[in-house]
């Protein structure tokens, strides 16, 4: 499991409810990466030889492997395309995103 | 410890930080700390990665978070490490992370510091080899001939970049005589994560500078962060070793170099060098193998 947006964020209405400093919770993540991308990568889970290079490289952590095929939590992959480039079978192809 | 990426964690302890798409930076951190686990306290100053991962009201470090000013690193982690010592929190690992200029410029004394008192901790530099969260500035871990705002080129020549070949961390902190001292690159994040396994389980301060290309202020496009790190190792303009023990080890030592252009010419940085600027780099890279082999040798 990924973290994920926490969607019941509020922001603080007084000092009391500040988040920060000693004793703040650790990991609240209040907006997604999405928007940031131009290209997004689709894995051709047939082609997939579950090498895990993308996996390691991916430098957002968004490629899960926990189910019996790789997943990509596009909330927060980027669409930098380093998956894609390092896939050594060409299973990753980058799409534009449409919108 | 041999790694085996399908025996990794998949649960990601960084997630959701506003770096650049394609950063270096956290491909360390993330592989990092899965080595290290959820006990780990971290300590990252002013840079790239500490604005990236705590935008109010945003924190993307799942594990705790200390931001210190600019120099501290190393004197916070010394803290954090005294403090977990008395409280007698014997699972808990204490990480500083800070980049090549809160590391060899400003951040220096305090981690000679740490390293002379050899307080257990692990610090790691991630060098993307200059001031960028600032906009690009030189720092001294910046390679010879490469632009940035405060090395400037001009047409006439007369400005080609940097002029002075960088500091060498990895003399700097083993001179220390520290327990452990590596650098690595995150395109080999197998011996990286290696390196990181070997530090969690020895006592003292621990170090490892990780070259972790930068997009956006090297000038190339987001997916090919892995490939130039790779270059960077194949050309000899970095190198992958270890200290420990009073003996320095090479992880890799290329037997023929890849030419430095194929990795220098494509990056926005070093666009304005000629025939004659790759020679003076291979000059130096070989000046600097010559050292480093005799070191290992010995
Ligand atoms: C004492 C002090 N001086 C200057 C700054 C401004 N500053 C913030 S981050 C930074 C650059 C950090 O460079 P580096 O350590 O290489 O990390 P990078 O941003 O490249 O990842 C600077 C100069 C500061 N925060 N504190
Ligand atoms: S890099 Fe390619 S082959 Fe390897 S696990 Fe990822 S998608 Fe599959
Ligand atoms: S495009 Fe980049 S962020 Fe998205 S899954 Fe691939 S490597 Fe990760
Ligand atoms: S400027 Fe470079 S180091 Fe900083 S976040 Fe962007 S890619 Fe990463
Ligand atoms: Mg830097």
């Amino acid at each position: 499991m990924k973290p994920h947006l926490n969607k019941d964020f509020r922001f603080p209405t007084n000092e009391r409810e500040m988040l920060f400093g000693s004793g703040g919770d650790t990991g609240n993540l209040t907006a997604v990466n999405s928007g940031w991308r131009t290209f997004r990568p689709v894995i051709d889970h047939g082609k997939c030889i579950r090498c895990l290079f993308c996996w390691t490289y991916c430098p957002d952590g968004v490629i899960g492997k926990e189910d019996t095929e790789l997943t990509i939590d596009y909330d927060y992959c980027k669409g930098c395309g380093i998956c894609a480039n390092e896939c050594p079978k060409q299973a990753i192809s980058m799409i534009k995103e449409e919108k | 410890m041999a790694i085996n990426y399908k025996d990794l964690s998949d649960e990601e302890l960084l997630y959701g930080a506003k770096t650049c798409p394609g950063c270096g930076a956290p491909i360390a951190v993330r592989l990092a700390l899965k080595i290290l686990g959820a006990r780990t306290f971290v300590c990252v100053t002013a840079s790239c990665l500490g604005a990236t991962t705590t935008v109010y009201p945003q924190t993307s470090f799942f594990v705790n978070n200390a931001i210190a000013a600019f120099p501290a690193t190393a004197s916070t982690i010394a803290g954090m490490s005294a403090a977990v010592e008395m409280q007698g929190l014997e699972d808990v690992t204490i990480l500083g992370i800070a980049g090549d200029g809160g590391t060899a410029d400003i951040g220096l004394q305090a981690l000679s510091g740490l390293c002379e008192r050899n307080d257990n901790v692990i610090f790691i530099c991630y060098d993307n080899e200059a001031y960028m969260n600032t906009g690009i500035q030189r720092s001294s871990a910046t390679p010879y001939g490469a632009w940035t705002t405060t090395s400037p080129v001009n047409e006439t020549g007369t400005a080609k970049g940097e002029t002075r070949i960088r500091k060498n961390l990895f003399d700097i902190v083993s001179a220390h005589r520290v327990p452990y001292c590596a650098t690595a690159s995150t395109s080999y994040p197998r011996d990286f994560m290696e390196k990181i396994a070997k530090a969690k389980n020895l006592k003292g301060t621990k170090f490892v500078h990780v070259h972790a290309p930068c997009p956006t202020g090297w000038g190339y496009p987001s997916e090919k962060t892995i490939e130039y790190g790779r270059l960077a190792v194949e050309t000899g303009l970095w190198y992958l070793a270890e200290y420990e023990n009073g003996k320095v080890t090479l992880n890799l030592a290329p037997k023929v170099f890849k030419p430095v252009e194929s990795y220098l010419a494509p990056q926005r940085r070093f666009r304005h060098l000629k025939e004659e600027d790759f020679k003076v780099i291979e000059k130096q890279r070989d000046e600097e193998w010559a050292l480093l082999k005799a070191k290992a040798a010995s």
